[in-house]
């Protein structure tokens, strides 16, 4: 991945060179000053702010109070959390490997130049990005219904009797599905456009020297993508961890299956905005976002040290 | 010169220009049946829901409920089903529609210029802070945006800023993504000399910008744009929290609505619409990736994650 700057000319020196110095001034603030302004204001502020709220309760009597860490004593003993933040868990180990699994043959299959209508498979597969959350759901719960949608269909058509995918029992497998219906494509671009720029000499040199295609994918193209590998899971785990919309638009068509804490995010919610839970709520929320950067950090870690 | 940034991208910058690109020319390899029978299998996987959406929104109601998913109904419904789309509470839909425009011209077109500023900033000057700025945006990259959604909400709500239109603006107008794109972009598509030249010849920073950098970053800003569209025009999660008047909804939370409302007790069952509905919201963003498909795709491989 990208480093930032080669270093730089060590700062204390005496007389820089004029040219260089209207660079080294405060010009580029002229330019990146409005975005800094609005970045502390939606992202840095919050964040302070939901430190703040940690750290007090509101209650009916005393009103607001320092309370020190005990919501967070209270989080890490909550069930309710645990097995939201387990579901989430599930289900980053399995879809997330589906996805980009999928994801990556596809772009390898796309930069192998052995497909007919390359670019129509490419911008078609793409699509579903295009597509909002709400509207996926929407249309993928409608089909997994068991009276009006396709499994209905399907059942009376065969006579079979699919199972229900909206039980509690399938219903993760089922937001699997419309979360990676959502997100191959997507991540398929991400590898095709890193693939697109290894050199070709380098398939070339590969070829002469008798390389199969499975060699030179395992040996040149893989290991050249790294970053954009790295890059696509750590995304992908954010997302995961994040698991928000699928469940909330699937919920009134699934009520005995999706609790409102189903996932941490929906937990944060609801304690937030029907049990009035604020400080409680930006608890978890921060306890989630610590948990989500030390995945993805140890996730960058590792991605970067294999080899490099 | 201290402004090389990215040491890579610049070096790759040849093949970013999407030449009709013949890649393992060795004996150009032979098309595949197999692999192409594949791709097609994943193809039917991606646009059976789309058949889905566009089959059933030419039924009524009662047409779903008794036809086959993957068929028409007797009925062709569809100019009817649009009609009572925008018509249905008074035309609320299009209020909507409207709303989400207003949401995607301030919110993503102000986040692209920002990132754009931002991006040209961080590639070609050097200035106090500038490694601190880079740390802090790739960080807040990893933070789940949800996980700011409830302290952002009680701030605004604080600033009487909730149930208005800002409240979806302000937090559409950062990218982080978007500056690393643009900041990538910047650096391999706008050559330092040239910058100099104009300052020789006297130019002002703002006329440098606008004159020199800025017609040389397009691809990368039809990109930005085009990501950050999408990302406010499917936002759900913001305005989720942020509104309760459906007069300010957009149209992800207003289909939502729509169906939710078939589960309370009583309510009217508008399925139809809600079906013909999510067409309609798709339809715009659909074409603007297939019509500006050279552009998007040429600055998603330059400025995109690669070493």
């Amino acid at each position: 991945m990208t480093t930032l700057q080669p270093p730089v000319a060590a700062e204390p020196r005496p007389a820089p060179p004029p040219a260089r110095r209207d660079r080294r001034s405060w010009t580029g603030w002229g330019f990146i000053g409005p975005f800094v302004l609005v970045f502390a204001l939606v992202f840095l502020a919050p964040i302070a702010y939901s430190v703040y709220l940690s750290l007090f309760r509101d209650q009916l009597i005393g009103g607001n109070q320092f309370v020190g860490l005990d919501n967070y004593t209270r989080a890490l003993q909550d069930d309710a959390f645990w097995s939201a933040l387990g579901r989430v868990a599930v289900f980053l180990a399995v879809q997330v490997p589906i996805m980009l699994g999928i994801a990556l043959l596809v772009a390898l299959a796309l930069d192998s130049g052995r497909l007919y209508g390359k670019g129509f498979f490419r911008i078609t597969i793409f699509l579903p990005y295009a597509v909002p959350a709400v509207v996926a759901t929407l249309m993928w719960g409608f089909m997994y219904g068991t009276k009006y949608g396709l499994v209905g269909d399907i059942n009376s058509a065969f006579g079979v009797s699919l199972p229900d995918l909206l039980s509690p029992g399938w219903v993760l497998a089922s937001i699997g599905n419309i979360v990676t219906w959502e997100f191959v494509g997507y991540n398929m671009l991400i590898f095709y456009s890193a693939l697109r720029v290894v050199p070709t000499s380098l398939y070339e040199a590969a070829e002469i020297d008798g390389a199969g295609q499975w060699r030179i994918i395992s040996s040149i193209k893989l290991p050249a993508i790294r970053g954009a590998l790295v890059i696509a899971t750590i995304f992908s785990i954010i997302g995961s961890f994040q698991l928000f919309n699928e469940p909330s638009i699937l919920r009134p068509l699934a009520l005995n299956s999706i609790t409102t804490d189903y996932t941490p995010n929906f937990y944060t919610y609801s304690l937030s905005f029907n049990g009035q839970q604020h400080n409680y709520s930006a608890t978890v929320a921060l306890i989630m976002g610590v948990i989500t950067m030390i995945v993805a950090y140890a996730v960058q870690l590792r991605g970067m040290r294999k080899g490099a | 010169m201290s402004t090389s940034v990215t040491a890579s991208p610049a070096k790759s910058a040849a093949p970013r220009l999407r030449t009709p690109r013949k890649k393992h020319t060795p004996g150009k390899p032979k098309r595949n049946v197999l692999l192409t029978v594949l791709m097609a299998l994943m193809v039917l996987y991606t646009v059976v829901p789309l058949i889905w959406l566009v089959i059933n929104s030419t039924k009524t109601q009662s047409g779903l409920a008794d036809s086959n998913g993957l068929w028409f109904a007797h009925d062709f419904a569809l100019w009817d089903n649009i009609r009572d789309t925008f018509t249905y509470h008074d035309g609320i839909f299009g209020r909507w529609l409207l709303n989400t425009l207003l949401y995607v011209v301030l919110g993503a077109g102000g986040a692209t210029l920002l990132a754009v500023l931002g991006g040209y900033a961080l590639a070609k000057f050097q200035f106090p802070g500038k490694r601190a700025i880079f740390a802090v945006v790739i960080g807040a990259v990893a933070v789940p945006a949800t996980a700011l959604a409830v302290p952002t909400f009680l701030m605004f709500s604080k600033m009487g800023l909730t149930d208005t239109p800002w409240a979806v603006i302000i937090p559409s107008l950062v990218s982080p993504f978007g500056l690393y794109l643009m900041w990538v972009f910047a650096a391999e598509a706008i050559p330092t000399e040239l910058l100099e030249a104009a300052r020789m010849d006297g130019a002002s920073e703002v006329r440098t910008f606008f004159q020199v950098a800025l017609p040389l970053l397009a691809p990368g800003i039809v990109t930005v744009l085009l990501f950050t569209t999408v990302a406010t025009w499917n936002n759900y999660f913001l305005p989720l929290i942020m509104l309760k008047d459906p007069d300010w909804y957009p149209l992800t939370l207003g289909l939502s609505a729509w169906s939710s409302q078939a589960q309370t007790i009583g309510g009217d069952v508008i399925f139809n619409l809600v079906i013909t509905g999510s067409l309609l919201t798709i339809l715009p963003l659909i074409a603007a990736f297939l019509f500006l498909q050279k552009y998007w795709q040429s600055g998603l491989s330059a400025g995109s994650v690669k070493e």
